[in-house]
């Protein structure tokens, strides 16, 4: 009767709940309250993950929080995480010095469904800080850039100070692989880009929209606006992704936290299919 | 023999009980504790709260005379099944700044309950589904689960606010037990109906001293759950799964947030409530923390919570959460209600809010052909 208790204490692990031990290797201040962390598995075992894909992040004392890959997912062996210091968790990871621990689950989630864009335009349309979840995206398309028909970054930031890895931007941007636009919210002096929302770029991709495949990631009222302007530029819902965003907690389908209607995010998402969440996006405090 | 059953006297609940012990169970049963029942360990039947039964509407629940000196006339303990399986709170690691995991197993002692209730065997079945059958097994609760061995009782007289009947869940019980009990309380003979349901529940029966039951008694045990179904006040409207899919907007979540507190009660009686979440209690020097998971509710601001606040911030969106999760998205997840039908949430309720006619009101306002 008690086998599984047995068997349970014998093998000491619960991969349910409990986290890996991570070493921190590298950290880059992204923005004034931006930092992207390097980490390195104590045992060796790399955390192979599929570019969409989360982890939970913990803290002992502090916390546990759920964190995007933002690393290449060719490259394993150095676990990126891309944090903004929201709240006590956060705040403390962004701290993080080298020689620091931390502890990892995951990866959790379905990621972008990247054999959808195969033969196509893959457009990637991102906001704030959502540009992190969607670099694995970016890096796969130009390892991968023969098998697209075209790869378009549209990204937009509040202000040009919120631009997310912008050396890596200019970089993708003079390269013939990619066609990047960049626009802020709010302008100032420094600033010669252009000024508006992201969406407001969908009418200018020069190809006709039955050949594109869009994957979206920003706050969610960006979100919304992304899908209604690519829908009104003549794309089909089914060729539209976006990652959605609620309380991760487990990771696993047990704790609750990340329902939207009858998604259990975490389990079912984070990324869905535009027709997936047509009628859930605008829906008051869902 | 063991396959039709056997027919005890009602005496015979003392030695089911001692047979339990001799194989090592803990039993655990319904109790009578401030006028209401809770799940509780037992020495013996006498510990069973015999000749009473709830008198429960929206708002109340209190054990009162039943009339009768019947065993089970009362039906449902305050909480359900979950607390054996999924405990309120329970440790799960510890570790220091090395981050190295010390590990608590879960003590599993095997359990025996009596007095399972049809619709808290299906709620069970609904946990085992949410933790061990997605994307992966938590091995603490199939460790307790697997150590728990279900005595049922099939209902004979429903409370006010049972609607088992409507969802499909009672008051027989058709699978999930070890033992069933119909309890045969007839002036020239008391007993109970005893039937097998695994073989764990068929060694046991053969050990209890009885007759084989005939096809005239299971017939009168038939008898019983049929008329507790019959006795049955309440129902979930047909289709609320659809209904509530249309109701998103609907302004009847803000006529119910008038009346609701919040207070997360029925999400603590609920025997499907799964929610829930883990906190970090630390030493003082801070050199040490303990991973600690509870139950959570989704009728909390926190819970909902994401950087830059809550997203379900008022009562009528958390309320809504709650109900159509439990309704209908359930299915979406699990592919069945969320729903079992004990009212526990209706008579728990502080204020008396009643989801069978929640559901009812917005059934009608909305017509049913009505699109979203």
């Amino acid at each position: 009767m008690n086998d599984a208790a047995a068997a349970l204490a014998e093998q000491g692990g619960d991969p349910g709940l409990v986290p890996r031990p991570f070493e921190v290797v590298g950290t880059r201040r992204e923005l004034d309250d931006v930092v992207t962390l390097e980490l390195a598995p104590l045992d060796g075992q790399a955390l192979t993950f599929l570019p969409g894909q989360f982890t939970m992040l913990y803290l002992p004392g502090i916390g546990e929080i759920p964190i995007s890959i933002s690393g290449d997912p060719a490259r394993p062996e150095r676990l990126v995480q891309t944090i903004r210091s929201v709240g006590a968790v956060s705040e403390a990871c962004c701290a993080l010095q080298p020689g620091a621990r931390i502890g990892v689950r995951g990866p959790y989630g379905r990621g972008w469904p990247l054999e959808a864009a195969l033969g196509r335009h893959l457009i990637v349309l991102a906001g704030g800080l959502g540009l992190a979840p969607t670099r694995p995206i970016v890096t796969w398309a130009l390892e991968n850039r023969s098998k697209l028909a075209g790869l378009h970054l549209l990204y937009g930031a509040r202000t040009p100070d919120a631009v997310l890895y912008p050396t890596q931007l200019l970089g993708w941007a003079g390269a013939e692989a990619a066609n990047v636009m960049v626009t802020v919210d709010r302008h100032s002096d420094q600033w010669s880009g252009r000024v508006g929302v992201v969406s407001d770029l969908v009418p200018e991709l020069p190809f006709d929209p039955a050949l594109g495949t869009a994957m979206v990631c920003g706050p969610e009222v960006m979100m919304r606006f992304s899908l209604q302007a690519l829908e009104g530029w003549g794309m089909a819902p089914a060729q539209m992704y976006v990652s959605m965003e609620r309380n991760m907690k487990c990771g696993i389908g047990w704790c609750g936290h990340c329902q939207l209607g009858p998604h259990l995010l975490c389990r079912d998402g984070p990324v869905l299919a535009a027709p997936q969440v047509s009628d859930l996006i605008g829906v008051w405090e869902l | 023999m063991s396959d039709a059953g056997k027919i005890i006297a009602a005496a015979g609940l003392e030695q089911l009980v001692r047979l339990l012990r001799a194989r090592g169970f803990e039993v655990w049963a319904a109790r009578e504790q401030a006028e209401a029942l809770s799940l509780q360990p037992i020495e013996s039947a006498e510990d069973l709260p015999r000749g009473r039964i709830e008198a429960a509407e929206a708002g109340k629940v209190r054990l009162v005379a039943s009339g009768r000196d019947a065993y089970f006339d009362h039906t449902l303990p305050m909480q359900g099944l979950k607390r054996l399986v999924s405990p309120p709170e329970e440790r799960l690691f510890a570790c220091g700044e090395d981050l190295v995991p010390h590990e608590t197993p879960p003590a599993a002692t095997p359990k025996a309950v009596i007095g399972a209730r049809p619709c808290d065997l299906v709620a069970l079945d609904t946990l085992t589904q949410v933790f061990q059958d997605g994307p992966q097994e938590d091995r603490r609760y199939r460790a307790r689960r697997e150590a728990l061995f279900l005595v049922a009782v099939n209902c004979a007289r429903p409370a006010a606010t049972c609607f088992c009947s409507s969802m499909d869940t009672g008051p027989r019980a058709e699978a999930g037990y070890d033992l069933a009990l119909t309890e045969l309380y007839e002036p020239e003979a008391h007993g109970f109906l005893v039937e097998a349901g695994s073989a764990a529940g068929g060694e046991l029966l053969e050990a209890l001293e009885g007759e084989p039951a005939s096809a005239a008694d299971r017939q009168r045990a038939l008898a019983v759950s049929e008329a507790a179904a019959a006795a049955m006040a309440r129902a979930m409207p047909s289709d609320v799964e659809g209904l509530l899919k249309r109701a998103y907007e609907h302004p009847h979540w803000e006529a119910v947030a008038e009346r609701c507190l919040a207070c997360a009660n029925c999400t603590m009686v609920c025997p499907t409530c799964f929610c829930g979440t883990v906190e970090d209690r630390s030493s003082l020097d801070g050199a040490t923390a303990e991973r600690w998971r509870r139950w959570d509710s989704c009728f909390t601001l926190d819970f909902s919570y994401i950087h830059g606040g809550a997203v379900r911030k008022e009562t009528a969106s958390r309320y809504r959460q709650w109900m159509t999760h439990k309704l209908a998205h359930w299915h979406d997840q699990f592919g069945r209600s969320g729903c079992v039908g004990c009212g526990r949430c209706i008579g728990w309720c502080p204020v008396g809010i009643d989801i069978t006619a929640e559901a009812q009101a917005l059934a009608d306002a909305l017509p049913a052909a009505k699109e979203a």
